[in-house]
């Protein structure tokens, strides 16, 4: 779960371009929306595209989205939860 | 009412110039590590820069150049202020970038991008700026179109204010050349707004010392 938390940052950074953040800048349980990291729908998608990639996740339900994205370790969860065999 | 360029910019050959004097330069790396390292010479943290594409980094830092870090345009309401861009590839760099990105996997990112008026979104977003707009997408740098233009958007009285000119690139090619052009009476020092008056600013690296 760690090892995967701490990609997970390395990912987001190089997906988002978020150039100015370095992975230990990320809280494992910081909010990425709005207040938190101040992500906005466009990195929403991006993230969508992360987990396609890298993890060979297609999220089922887009309505999931806001609890699936709202951390790092919600997505990492998500990531453990529904990762192909 | 009579008009004047009261401030101007230009990025070329990987210098950013302000009135006439380079602000920064850098040959080394790549064009994107140039357009990134520009933003920290400024002094400037934006977070959001990091997001856009070539085009609107350019004209992000050609404007900031142009108005200091919002205060000189913070005499005007944002609705008095009007923004006029226009450029030759419209928005061919990203729509490059994407369309290779859609052989694997379509990124968002780079789609949202892919209109050759995004760059003056992103400036108005920095700056407040919430008057008329306009982009155009021309054979070349159009100095009389540019000043005919402005000229017929300051000629409302709504409007006081007008950031002006061109944004380019294509790959590594850049061109930029963005201008700030206010009623005169207000700023003696100002350069004659004509046609003639840009070209000349235009060729000369934004270096030129012919006030009027």
């Amino acid at each position: 779960m760690e090892q995967l938390m701490a990609d997970l940052k390395k990912q987001i950074i190089e997906a988002l371009n978020l150039k100015h953040l370095k992975p230990e800048d990320i809280g494992d349980d910081q909010a990425l929306f709005v207040e938190g990291l101040g992500l906005d729908s466009i990195d929403a998608l991006e993230l969508i595209v992360l987990l396609q990639q890298h993890y060979n996740i297609k999220l089922a339900n887009p309505q999931d989205g806001p609890q699936i994205f709202k951390s790092v370790r919600t997505i990492a969860e998500y990531i453990q939860a529904n990762k192909p065999s | 009412m009579a008009l004047g360029i009261t401030r101007y910019s230009r990025i070329k050959d990987r210098t950013l110039v302000r009135q006439g004097e380079v602000v920064h330069t850098g040959a080394d790396g790549s064009f994107d590590d140039f357009l990134d390292n520009a933003l920290k010479a400024l002094n400037i943290a934006y977070p959001k820069f990091y997001k856009m594409d070539r085009a609107a980094k350019l004209g992000f830092l050609g404007t900031e150049m142009l108005v200091n870090n919002t205060a000189v345009l913070s005499g005007y309401e944002p609705a008095r202020v009007a923004l006029v861009v226009a450029n030759a590839h419209a928005s061919l760099d990203t729509d490059i970038r994407y369309f290779e990105t859609t052989k694997t996997m379509a990124s968002p990112a780079l789609f949202v991008y892919t209109l050759p008026n995004i760059v003056i979104g992103e400036i108005c977003i920095r700056h407040g700026i919430k008057g008329e707009n306009a982009c155009f997408v021309l054979p070349a740098f159009d100095a009389q179109q540019l000043h005919d233009y402005v000229t017929m958007v300051m000629a409302t009285e709504k409007t006081q204010a007008c950031v002006a000119g061109w944004v380019d690139v294509l790959g590594d090619q850049h061109d930029v050349f963005l201008y700030l052009v206010e009623k005169k009476q207000q700023h003696i020092n100002a350069l004659e707004h004509t046609a003639e008056q840009l070209q000349k600013l235009y060729e000369h690296y934004g270096t030129v010392d012919g006030r009027s």
